[in-house]
């Protein structure tokens, strides 16, 4: 254990400090809530950060004052709460006993009937209630259902909730944390500790470097260390695959890890960044990345996920990776001392197998910045359109001269073992006028290009048409077309 | 809650009872109840296999980890090894044979749930592998049933499609339905003395709990308590399949002495316990050139499981509402009851009658398609009438049809004729996104068919600080039973609602009573402890009289006050004079649903005190290249006679809506080639999100509805009506697909219409219109 290691994990549970020493680093904060605290207001509706039922907030020193953000507790392990304010649904109501306004209302509109879901959603309205974005008065259906896509109810399809939403989210915050904020921002700067965090339970072992260099040592010395970030799939391996973790180095601590900077030629994503957090930038370079972004998990989850994890994971069904490849993004690898960048799609060599060597790690991801008369469109489809795995996941990339094709890239994912560029159907369509006939062409090399298998999501067959008509529609979408092509997303 | 003028309280939209607990989290759910001490948890460990023999079974390694205090398998079990609902097929423990993957094989009580899980692991099974029979194309070819196949045929189906103009023929399959209620299947069992045992469970039927755990146990029901206070979600999931938990729990505390709490985790709850039953309906309809059908045959055959559980009255009910609202004047309705190695299939909201209606209404479509009729003139044209043309396939005359006028009014009031002729403009002019529209009726029994279920009891008793504690049979899962039936009871006593206190539903207070299912929850309860509170009334009435000088019948009940002639005191000053002239102020109150007389071997008679109806219309835009949609619009228009509390019942109906397109469209279980089910959790089984209810979201209660029958203040069951309202959302997809043809192939979709079927669908029609250019060709 490193001398400078400090083994307390310390936050603000509601407004009272806690000191946690000795804990299970891959305890969640679920368990912790529910077990040590026996606060039960929290529930547990699927230990997989897909339901919201365990929906609490945890606050952070933001911009302007405190930033409230729902998260899985779930899947959330406890060291993750050091230096933040954790608030869960007990912690809501006035010193009165009175319902804070987003219960008021929830109860008002009749928006529980089992009730099982209703803290989560709670929790979730809260942090509605409290972000900046809706502090005009007006709250859309799109920012609502951002907000509560991540939350699962089974009674009540909703319409209720809406209108609570609506009703109490739509004015500035004015609620006892708003008045708080102050002492609550002084209290997380006095809990701030330079040192690392290194937790030892039962043989396990866990570490929150400070500084990339500290992650470089530390991931040399235990090249086998599950490296964490924000845990949205680490989690599962705990709570869905029962595994024990024994070395796990986390990125939450260290220091500019999670920064979003633009150079002049590429936007650089921290691999610590949330996809929330990279949501904005890449959604003003490219609005298809933000809309896929939008789609992945809930906000729960892009909350803490990040774009680094997905890449690394090299899931073949991660959502980011056909779009990133498309846009010939680079992805930063760091080794000790060394640092290497590769092409994306050169990272992945067969099912969930990378080029990274042992001890190496994503440092962060290079997105190339849009040039003018590039074209980009991404595309995910899946069986649900909130909140859903896709069955195929698309990014095309598509700059033309005179009308020919002078470059296309063409990232897809759920079609084969990984993340695949399709080059061959590049290569089709590389030099050939942008028309149907030629994009006939491509769709038919596209059966060659790609392997799917058929599973629970689809068939497939099914992928296979999917991957030829996204190249159809992408093409429809480049072209001089009056016929929408896109759903109507119903505001 | 304070709201409601006492005299005005049923009819008033009143909040959940739990609402405020709901919101804060204080409302306890079974495993936030405070844990008593030295309890334990349980775990079960379930099959891998589909079908197999266990040729051997050692769990001595589990009994040595740490922390174990009790391993049980089928030879433990001092009682009955089997917790079937009526009849036998499913053991706790599977002794010697396994039929689906899943299926419990022994349980493990431990100081925690890691511990037990980590030990059950340990045990040595040596498995003799049997072939699994899967789909119903297998159980079908094989006569694999777990009941025997019954028809039910009125008049000469067979002469009249002979004789019929015009004929079509066709194939839907409908699949299951997972229920995710979002607290997943629970139970604590507390040993106590003499061996009683009080098993908390979350269970919509705690009579069966009761009966069922003291069988296993070997004691006498008075041995056992079930008691219910909440449930987190249930929808049918949590009629039968809660008695598994709940015995495991209760054998292994009977076992150790200590208490033993049971939760499954999601992945298990999927795993091993049923679903609502998936349906393969062929049909052959014979049909005049108005779209009116002569005669109609149809073959229902639905994947039961491993078990018969609940799947005779589901099948029964999907037979009895083949007809939805249309009348059959020459019909036959087999029904086919597969045996299959899967997890037995059980209720499931609607209980057999969405699937029965997915047959008729794809019949339905088939027939104006096939005289290029709009779907809504035909399904006009076939609907029941009021004095002629009103008896059901079981011979029961409908009394209470509104179907036409309900349906009349929701055309109109959502401008269904002219909207369907805005989507063929729309799909006119966009060859890449197309828009689809229906309106599809529901018309929905209400009883349960098995005639000896429709009775309930209930228990109040007036305090003599004129406070009151009210309980019944009927269990809280969300859907506002407890604040409905304490509404009606108020009313009664002319109290304000916080004078009624809602206790948990217990064996203890109400026996034998049946499980809250089949939408009957209010009609039943509340008709109970409406009598239970008549009864005392009375007795308080009688006293009053005798204070103010009046005749009892002069005695009124309102505003707190209990008023006669010019005089009136306060409530409670009447409940403590009835205490001093020693009157009882404690009653039971039981209920009988009256007029049901039914030759069930026969289908014949009257099953149904009366019928709900509704009616919905959505409309969708479909992306043609992939197959993806969104629902655009839906508005809905249901009959809940007079509401008694129209905020609850309007939840029931947009949640029911919901639920009802959420097993039409995104969810999807798919086993894979072993009998493995691996849409076992929300990251792959897709229930629906907020993002796909739409803005336009218009449900009205119908302002005529009044139930022509004597049910509680003329109220209409609404638990299960609304969900088949979601089949709007299948034909309006179905809709759009065929807007994508020449109409020269009928639309083909399955259930649910996942964007992958709509796709598929899609490109049958597209190569029905090539086929035909070509032929034109030719």
């Amino acid at each position: 254990m490193d001398k400078a290691g400090r083994d307390t994990i310390r936050f603000l549970l509601g407004h009272e400090p806690r000191a946690l020493a000795g804990a299970d680093p891959t305890q969640t904060v679920l368990e912790y809530l529910r077990g040590t605290e026996g606060l039960r207001g929290t529930k547990e509706g699927c230990a997989e950060g897909d339901c919201g039922a365990c929906t609490v907030v945890l606050g952070t020193e933001g911009p302007d004052g405190v930033a409230y953000k729902a998260v899985n507790a779930c899947i959330l392990f406890v060291p993750a709460l050091d230096g933040k304010q954790l608030i869960t649904v007990e912690h809501l109501r006035g010193s009165d006993g009175s319902l804070h306004p987003v219960q008021r209302t929830m109860v008002d509109l009749h928006g529980s009937q089992c009730g099982f879901c209703t803290p989560g959603f709670v929790m979730s309205l809260f942090a509605l209630y409290h972000a900046h974005d809706c502090t005009d008065g007006t709250l859309d259906r799109a920012e609502i259902d951002r907000a509560l896509a991540g939350n699962l109810c089974r009674c009540t399809g909703y319409r209720p909730i809406i209108a609570a939403a609506a009703q109490a989210c739509a004015g500035p915050a004015a609620d006892a944390f708003s008045v708080a904020q102050g002492s609550v921002l002084a209290r997380l700067a006095a809990m701030r500790a330079p040192e690392m965090l290194t937790l030892e339970f039962d043989g396990r072992r866990f570490y929150a470097p400070t500084t990339v260099d500290q992650l470089a040592d530390l991931f040399t010395r235990y090249p086998k260390a599950v490296i964490l970030a924000g845990g949205t799939d680490v989690g599962l391996w705990v709570t869905k695959q029962h595994r024990s973790l024994d070395v796990v180095i986390s990125l939450e601590a260290v220091a500019g890890l999670s920064n979003v900077e633009q150079t002049d030629t590429h936007l650089r994503i921290g691999a610590g960044a949330s996809y929330e957090a990279a949501l904005d930038v890449l959604g003003a370079a490219y609005p298809d990345m933000g809309a896929l972004i939008r789609r992945i998990g809930a906000r729960q989850v892009r909350n803490r996920g990040t774009i680094g994890g997905n890449v690394a994971n090299g899931s073949p069904i991660g959502d980011t990776m056909p779009a990133l490849i498309a846009l010939g993004a680079l992805v930063v690898l760091r080794q000790g001392g060394e640092q290497r960048s590769l092409a994306l799609e050169d990272l992945y060599l067969d099912y969930r197998r990378t080029a990274m060597q042992p001890g190496e790690f994503v440092e962060r991801i290079d997105v190339p910045l849009p040039r003018p008369g590039v074209r980009f469109a991404a595309y995910k489809v899946s069986k649900r359109p909130e909140q859903d795995i896709s069955a195929v996941c698309a990014g095309f990339r598509l700059e033309l001269e005179d009308s020919r094709v002078r470059d296309i890239r063409i990232g897809l994912g759920g079609v084969a073992a990984t993340p695949l560029r399709a080059v061959s159907v590049e290569a089709v369509l590389k030099g050939n006028a942008w028309s149907e006939a030629t994009v006939r062409a491509g769709m038919a090399e596209m059966d060659r290009a790609i392997a799917p298998i058929s599973d629970m999501r689809s068939t497939a067959a099914y992928r296979s048409v999917i991957a030829r008509n996204l190249l159809h529609k992408f093409f429809l979408e480049t072209t001089p077309h009056a016929a929408r092509t896109r759903l109507e997303v119903p505001a | 809650m304070n709201e409601g003028l006492a005299n005005s309280l049923v009819g008033t939209s009143i909040a959940h009872d739990s609402a405020a607990k709901h919101v804060s989290g204080s409302a306890a759910y079974i495993d936030d109840l405070p844990e008593p001490r030295a309890l334990l948890h349980g775990y079960i460990f379930t099959s891998p296999h589909a079908h197999a023999r266990i040729t051997a079974l050692d769990v001595e390694a589990v009994k040595a980890q740490p922390g174990v205090a009790a391993v049980l398998t089928a030879r433990d079990i001092p009682g009955v090894n089997d917790v079937g609902p009526s009849l036998p097929g499913d053991p706790i423990f599977a002794d010697g044979l396994v039929e689906y993957c899943g299926q419990s094989i022994f349980a493990v009580a431990a100081n925690s749930i890691v511990a037990a899980r980590k030990a059950a692991m340990k045990a040595m099974i040596t498995y003799e592998m049997l072939t699994p029979m899967l789909s119903i194309d297998a159980a079908l070819a094989a006569q694999s049933f777990v009941l025997p196949t019954r028809t039910m045929q009125r008049g000469d189906p067979a002469a009249a499609l002979a004789a019929s103009p015009h004929r079509v023929t066709g194939r839907i399959e409908v699949g299951g339905q997972e229920h995710f209620y979002l607290e997943g299947q629970i139970a604590m069992a507390i040993p106590g003395e003499d061996g009683d045992m009080l098993v908390h469970s979350s269970t919509q039927h705690p009579t069966e709990v009761q009966h069922l755990v003291a069988r296993a146990l070997k004691l006498p029901d008075h041995s056992v308590i079930c008691e219910t206070r909440r449930m987190g979600g249930a929808f049918g999931g949590k009629e039968s399949q809660a008695s598994l938990i709940a015995a495991v729990a209760a054998l292994l505390a009977q076992k150790t002495g200590r208490p033993v709490k049971l939760r499954l985790d999601r992945d298990d709850d999927i795993a091993i316990t049923g679903k609502r039953h998936d349906f393969r309906i062929d049909y052959d309809v014979g049909f005049d050139a108005t779209g009116r059908i002569l005669g109609v045959d149809f073959i229902l055959a639905s994947r039961c499981g491993m078990s018969p559980d609940l799947s005779a009255a589901i099948n029964d009910r999907a037979m009895f509402h083949s007809d939805n609202a249309y009348f059959l004047e020459n019909v036959r309705i087999v029904s086919h009851r597969c045996k299959t190695n899967t997890v037995s299939n059980t209720a499931f909201r609607g209980f057999g009658g969405p699937q029965g209606m997915m047959g008729i209404e794809a019949v339905m479509d088939d027939i104006a398609r096939h005289l290029h009729l709009d779907p809504l003139a035909v399904r006009r044209r076939n609907f029941y009438g009021k004095r002629s043309r009103n008896i059901t396939p079981y011979h029961q005359v409908v009394e209470d049809n509104v179907i036409t006028e309900l349906v009349g009014e929701l055309a109109r009031g959502s401008g269904y004729a002219a909207r369907r002729r805005a989507v063929a403009a729309f799909n006119r002019e966009n060859p890449w996104i197309k828009r689809g529209i229906a309106l599809t009726p529901v018309k929905f029994g209400i009883s349960f068919t098995f005639t000896q279920m429709n009775q309930a009891g209930a228990l109040v008793h007036v305090y003599t600080d004129g406070s009151v504690q009210l309980n019944h049979g009927g269990t809280e899962m969300g859907q506002g039973l407890y604040v409905k039936v304490a509404q009606i009871v108020a009313q009664v006593f002319g109290i304000v609602l916080d004078r009624v206190k809602i206790t948990a539903t217990t064996t203890a207070k109400v026996p034998n009573t049946s499980p809250t299912a089949a939408s009957s929850g209010t009609d039943l309860n509340g008709k109970a402890a409406e009598a239970a509170a008549i009864t005392i009334r009375r007795r308080l009435a009688a006293v009053a009289a005798e204070l103010f000088g009046v005749p009892p019948a002069d005695i009124r009940f309102e505003d707190g006050q209990v008023v006669g002639g010019e005089k009136s005191l306060p409530f409670v000053d009447v409940v403590r004079a009835a205490y001093r002239g020693r009157v009882q102020l404690s009653a039971t109150g039981f209920y009988r649903t009256p007029k049901l007389e039914y030759d069930a071997a026969n289908f014949r008679g009257r099953p149904f005190f009366y019928f709900a109806y509704g009616a919905a219309v959505s409309e969708v835009e479909v992306d043609t290249l992939t197959g993806e949609y969104r629902l655009q619009r839906v508005d809905i228009l249901h009959d809940v006679g007079k509401s008694l509390n129209p905020a609850i019942d309007l939840g029931q109906i947009e949640g029911g809506f919901v639920q009802g397109m959420g097993w039409l469209t995104s969810e999807e279980l798919w086993w894979d080639a072993t009998g493995k089910l691996r849409t076992h959790s929300p990251s792959t089984y897709k229930i629906p999100t907020i993002g796909d209810v739409p803005n336009a979201f218009h449900v009205a209660l119908w302002t005529r509805g009044r139930n022509h029958e004597a049910t509680v203040h003329r109220s209409k069951a609404v638990g299960e009506p609304p969900l088949m309202l979601g089949i709007s959302v299948f034909h309006a997809l179905k809709d759009a697909v065929a807007a994508c043809g020449d109409g020269s192939v009928l639309p083909q979709v399955d259930a649910p219409a996942t964007p992958e079927r709509v796709l598929m669908a899609i490109e049958r029609q597209r190569l029905g219109n090539a086929r035909a250019t070509l032929e034109a060709a030719q």
